[in-house]
Parts: structure tokens; C-alpha cells; sequence
């Protein structure tokens, strides 16, 4: 007989919906399993279809998944549900990001936009070590009004070091102001040889700050990414994901960097 | 056991067979073809042995049996998830060395890629059986002996037609009485396997990287136009997209299907935003034809595609797939210098 059958959506209860900014809510769906930070869920919408999201967070019975509003699935999730609402979602996918072996010492994490939802479990999971000053975080947002995980910055600040910049800012706005890969260069490092790192985000924003990590000594073999592409099945058939020998949504989606740079669209 | 069988005899054993299974076999459709009074062969249910087309290679592959076209995965209610029904009775395809073999290459996807089955296609196949047919010559356009893929051990019977008799080889013991007791004679049978194509094919051992962005994939975005057809007839073709719909103006009732897919079809890789992968045909055929012979053979270690030559031979554009395979082979030998 057949076995199970992995298609089948999962009825999970929304816990609640926090808003991060105008287009980007944080679903708080029900769920106790097993599950990594950087793996992702398909949200799975009965007769509308179904979007693979990346966790955000993860609790004792809960993920959760932020959201940007950007089409068919998406805006129905935004237009359609409320907190104590059931939906349905299945997963978790992914290979996710391996934290103990972050955890092992020095840590830089780069991260824009979005970008930062699939990070955020491995800071969580960092701020628990009996090291976090160890963990140096970037984040980078458009601009002042595009700020996700405010609450998070306000718990993270005073454990590890962090850095929360935009691109561009109204005048009078007292925060720091420029591109991430600015600042690279002055993250303090004991040992850069064995420090590590990741960078998530747009393509452009990705390469130039491996420039600069590298620029300061970093080996490269100690940097991972995450990445994205078109999915339909999350669980390695239906091809859509496929770069060269790599199935993006099972032996990604993080890749180490120098892995991930022979790969061709 | 191995049986020589008269026509009438095999189609006796056809109708044993039928008690059972349902048969699933290339047949000859007049007038069926892409143009007005051309001829198609494709894959269809049959009664009886006269129905099946035993000496051309079938356009389309058996495909649609284990991956239809299109598939309903679930149907739903306003409150209701339920899984789609298949019909499970069981079947016997009747398939050539080289479909066997793609077979294998489905199965590597499908069931052996990532931890999870894909619980569709693994129901199908559990109820299929396949049954060998002899090939005693080559077919147009096919390369399988320079892919390896002429010969299959994997089946329950063979059957070969020789000079008015068909000669039987059976595997499966519970398939045994429906041919012994309609044959002529026992005999020492072993199926036909091609050993010679007309058409031959070098594959290259390593493709570097840059190859993947080389001019000499530019030729094929002036002249593919990316219809796909070649992807709808392969044999070992195994992507799909899921889609969801609903039927009544209320949308309370709908459905969530899988559809096969194409690589060189437009939004194969669309995402939100408007960001798409691959937009050249070049870029689409180079995807395609490196899966093919190179980057499934580097997962898996071994070739994707078993050179059954049907997408040279449905191309709208005259495009060969195994001209392309030297060509790249003769370009990676070009660029080692
Ligand atoms: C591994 C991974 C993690 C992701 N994590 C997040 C996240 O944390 N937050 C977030 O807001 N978005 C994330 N995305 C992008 C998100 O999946 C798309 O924005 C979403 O699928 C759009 O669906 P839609 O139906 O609203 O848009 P439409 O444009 O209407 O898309 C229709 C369909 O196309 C497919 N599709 C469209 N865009 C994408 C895409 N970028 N990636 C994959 N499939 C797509 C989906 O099947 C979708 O249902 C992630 C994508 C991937 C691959
Ligand atoms: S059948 Fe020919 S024209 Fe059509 S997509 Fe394939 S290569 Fe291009
Ligand atoms: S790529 Fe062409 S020759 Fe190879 S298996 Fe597919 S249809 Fe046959
Ligand atoms: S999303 Fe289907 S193979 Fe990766």
C-alpha cells in the first residue's frame, strides 16, 4: 500500500496575527513537531493553492510565518482569516540552518528585508547560549516604515550585538542610515579565520556582502545562505525548484555559499 | 517459461489476461495525428492483442498511466478535505526496453529523491505491471544503445512477433497459464533487444560551468519555439504544477490537481514579483538537455534520458536532441582544448 500521503494539508489554528508592517503579518500557526529555523511550510489554501513560507519562529505549539502580501494565496490569507480562524499547512520542508554548529563560536548574520524572517529562529535559538555577545547581527530594511520584528530588536539589543539600518530614512529619523555592507568592515572579531557567517537577502545584497567578508579574511567555506525559488511540491517531484543537480526546497534551502556559487540558473 | 503462440492463441491469452487485468498498450489511431489525415500511435486500453501496435514505436510514451496529464489530488468541500479516488484495478503495460528503463528514472524521482514518496504515483505503480515488447530493429531517431537503455530485465512477459507467431517469454508464475495454456509449443525464448541504432550519441563526462552560459545554446532560442512537446512526449519527463479551482459561482466547491509541466514552457519558474529564471529558449534547451545527460546522472549516477528518440521525431522545428548531445560533447571537447 501506498504510504502516507505528504499532500495532505494539516488543519492548524491560527494563534494569532502580529503586523509587522502594512504588507507583512506574522501568522502564528499551531503546531508541535519538529521543525528548524530556515525550513518552510506550504500554506495551504483549499481551492486557492498553496505558498511555501519560512519560518519565522518557532514555539512549543506554534511556527511562525511571515508574510508579505503579493498574490493569490497571500492576499486571501491577509483578506480572509482572523486569529482563532483554522487554516491548513503542510511540512515542515527544507534542510534548515544547522544552529549548533553556529552556536560553536563567533557568528556574523546579514540580513535585509524579508529576509530576516528565516533567520530569526537562529537568533532565537543564539540569545539561549551562554555566549551571545558572540552573535553580530545586521539587519537592513528599505526604510523606517518597513521595519519588521521591532519587538525582537528591543530584546535582542542588550544581548548581542546588533545593528538595525535602512537604505534611506525621512530627515530627522535617528537611526542608522545605509547600506548592511557598510557595516561589515567594524564587526569586532577575535578570530576571523574561524568565525562564521550568514547572509540572507536580495541577490545583490547577498554578493556584495561576501565581497566584504571576504575583504576581511573570511574563509569562505564558513559562510551559508538561503535561497528561493519557484515551488509547487516543497518535497523534491514536481522540478520546479531544480538548479543543476540541487533541488532548492530539499537540499536547500540553505546551501553553503561556496556550494551554492556553481550553481546555474 | 518461454511459448511460441499462433495469432489466434496470444489473443486467447489476451482475453485470459483481461479477467484480471486491464491491458495497457501502444495502438495505431488513423487520422488521430497532429495534422489533418495523419496517423498517431498512442496509449490505450485494449481487449485483445490484434489492437496493439507491435512494430512502430509509440509517438507518445505510457506515461499517462502513471502520471496523467492531469490528476485530481483532492476534492473539496466547504468543510471537507477529501483525497481523490484512482482506479486501482490492476494493469499490464506493454512497453518497450528503453520505457522500461524510464520507468526507473520515474521511480528515482518519485519515490527515491528527498524522504517523502509521492504517494500519487507510488499508487499507480504498485497496480502496473510491465510486460517487455521485442524490439527487432531500431526505431527512428533512437539512440538507446549508446544510452544503455536497450535492454530490460524487468518485466513479466515479453512478447515477440516472428513471422506470424508471437514468442513469449514469462516471468511471473501467475501469469504462466494464460500463455501455456494457449500455446503451440514450449520453446527456449529470448526477447529481441536492438543493438544497433542508426542514430548515435557521445555524452561529455564532466560539463564545466561555463558552459552552462556558452553561445552555442543561442542557435536553439532562434529556432525552438518553446511549445514543450518534447517534454509531453519524453518518457522520463516527471514535472508537474498543482493548481487549485473551484466549481460553483460560491467558490465553496473546488478541487486542488496536478497538471504535468513543461521546463520549456513559459512560467515554469515564475514567482511573485515578476522575477523569471531562463527567459531565452537557449537557456530552457540548455536546462533541459544537461538534466538529461549530466545533472541527474550527477545526483543519481546515471543518465535521465534512455534515447527513445521521440522528442527529436514530434519537434515541430526539426530540433534533435541527440544532434544536441554531440554538439555539447564536441563543445566541453572544444573548451578542454
Ligand atoms: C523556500 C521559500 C521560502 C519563502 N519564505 C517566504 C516568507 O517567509 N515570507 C514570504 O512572504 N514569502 C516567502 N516566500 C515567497 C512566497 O512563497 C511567495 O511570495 C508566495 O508563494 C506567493 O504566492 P501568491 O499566491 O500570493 O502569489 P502569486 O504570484 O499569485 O503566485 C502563485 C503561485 O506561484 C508560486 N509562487 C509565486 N511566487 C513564489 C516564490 N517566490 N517562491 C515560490 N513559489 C512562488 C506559488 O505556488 C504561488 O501559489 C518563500 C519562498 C520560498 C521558495
Ligand atoms: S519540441 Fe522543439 S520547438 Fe517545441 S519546445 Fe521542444 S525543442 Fe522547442
Ligand atoms: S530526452 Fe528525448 S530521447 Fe531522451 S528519453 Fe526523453 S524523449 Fe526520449
Ligand atoms: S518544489 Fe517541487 S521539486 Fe522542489
Amino acid at each position: 500500500m501506498a504510504g502516507k500521503n505528504e499532500y495532505t494539508p494539516m488543519p492548524s489554528r491560527l494563534q494569532d496575527i502580529i503586523k509587522q508592517a502594512e504588507n507583512e503579518w506574522t501568522f502564528r500557526f499551531t503546531y508541535v513537531g519538529p521543525v528548524k529555523p530556515g525550513q518552510f511550510f506550504q500554506v495551504s489554501i483549499p481551492k486557492v493553492g498553496e505558498a511555501p513560507i519560512s519560518v519565522s519562529g518557532i514555539g512549543e505549539d506554534f511556527v511562525d510565518l511571515t508574510i508579505r502580501k503579493v498574490g493569490k494565496v497571500t492576499d486571501y490569507l491577509f483578506e480572509n482569516f482572523q486569529a482563532g480562524d483554522s487554516l491548513f499547512i503542510r511540512g515542515p520542508y527544507g534542510n534548515g540552518f544547522d544552529v549548533e554548529e553556529y552556536a560553536k563560536g563567533e557568528m556574523i548574520i546579514v540580513a535585509g528585508g524579508t529576509a530576516v524572517s528565516p533567520i530569526r529562529g537562529v537568533v532565537q535559538y543564539l540569545c539561549k547560549t551562554d555566549h551571545p555577545q558572540d552573535t553580530h547581527l545586521i539587519a537592513g530594511f528599505k526604510n523606517p516604515d518597513e521595519i519588521m520584528f521591532k519587538p525582537d530588536f528591543e530584546e535582542w539589543k542588550d544581548l548581542i550585538d546588533l545593528t538595525v539600518t535602512v537604505d534611506g530614512a525621512p530627515e530627522g529619523y535617528e537611526g542608522n542610515v545605509g547600506l548592511v555592507t557598510q557595516y561589515i568592515p567594524d564587526i569586532p572579531i577575535r578570530d576571523i579565520e574561524s568565525c562564521k557567517a550568514i547572509v540572507v537577502g536580495p541577490p545583490p545584497m547577498i554578493k556584495f556582502s561576501i565581497i566584504e567578508l571576504v575583504k576581511r579574511g573570511f574563509n569562505e567555506e564558513h559562510i551559508w545562505i538561503s535561497d528561493s525559488r519557484k515551488m509547487s511540491c516543497g518535497i523534491g517531484k514536481c522540478g520546479h525548484c531544480r538548479v543543476n543537480s540541487k533541488y532548492i526546497c530539499i537540499d536547500g534551502p540553505v546551501f553553503k555559499y561556496t556550494e551554492h556559487r556553481a550553481l546555474v540558473d | 517459461m518461454g511459448y511460441v503462440l499462433s495469432n489466434e492463441g496470444i489473443n486467447k491469452a489476451f482475453e485470459a489476461l483481461r479477467k484480471e487485468y486491464r491491458i495497457f498498450a501502444p495502438v495505431l489511431k488513423v487520422g488521430e495525428g497532429r495534422f489533418k489525415d495523419t496517423d498517431v500511435i498512442r496509449y490505450d486500453f485494449v481487449d485483445s492483442y490484434d489492437e496493439v501496435e507491435m512494430d512502430k514505436r509509440s509517438d507518445f510514451s505510457y506515461k499517462d498511466i502513471v502520471t496523467p496529464l492531469s490528476e485530481s489530488m483532492f476534492f473539496f468541500t466547504e468543510d471537507q478535505i477529501r483525497e481523490a479516488n484512482f482506479d486501482a484495478s490492476p494493469v499490464i503495460v506493454l512497453m518497450r526496453a528503453c520505457d522500461i528503463n524510464a520507468v526507473e528514472r520515474l521511480d528515482q524521482i518519485f519515490l527515491a529523491n528527498g524522504e517523502h514518496n509521492d504517494y500519487y504515483y507510488e499508487r499507480r505503480r504498485e497496480v502496473i505491471k510491465f510486460a517487455l515488447i521485442g524490439c527487432g530493429k531500431t526505431c527512428e531517431d533512437g539512440f538507446c544503445v549508446d544510452m544503455g537503455s536497450n535492454k530490460a530485465e524487468d518485466y513479466v512477459f515479453s512478447l515477440d512477433p516472428k513471422d506470424g507467431k508471437v514468442y513469449v517469454n514469462v516471468k511471473e508464475d501467475d501469469l504462466d497459464a494464460a500463455f501455456a495454456d494457449n500455446s503451440e509449443s514450449s520453446a527456449d525464448v529470448v526477447p529481441q533487444f536492438v543493438t544497433e541504432n542508426e542514430v548515435h550519441v557521445e555524452r561529455p563526462e564532466e560539463v564545466p560551468l561555463t558552459l552552462f552560459k556558452d553561445e552555442m545554446w543561442d542557435e536553439y532560442s532562434k529556432r525552438c519555439i518553446n511549445c514543450g512537446r518534447c517534454n509531453f512526449v519524453c518518457p522520463t519527463c516527471s514535472c508537474f504544477t498543482i493548481q487549485d479551482l473551484f466549481f460553483t459561482d460560491n467558490g465553496k466547491v473546488g478541487e486542488r490537481r496536478r497538471v504535468n509541466a513543461s521546463c520549456m514552457v513559459d512560467g515554469y519558474t515564475d514567482v511573485a514579483g515578476g522575477l523569471v529564471q531562463r527567459r531565452s529558449n537557449g537557456e530552457r534547451m540548455r536546462f533541459k538537455v544537461l538534466h538529461k545527460v549530466y545533472d541527474f546522472r550527477k545526483i543519481f549516477g546515471y543518465d535521465m534520458c534512455v534515447g527513445c528518440g521521440r522528442c527529436d521525431t514530434v519537434c515541430p522545428e526539426y530540433i534533435s536532441f541527440s544532434n544536441c548531445i554531440n554538439k555539447l560533447n564536441a563543445r566541453v571537447k572544444e573548451l578542454e582544448g
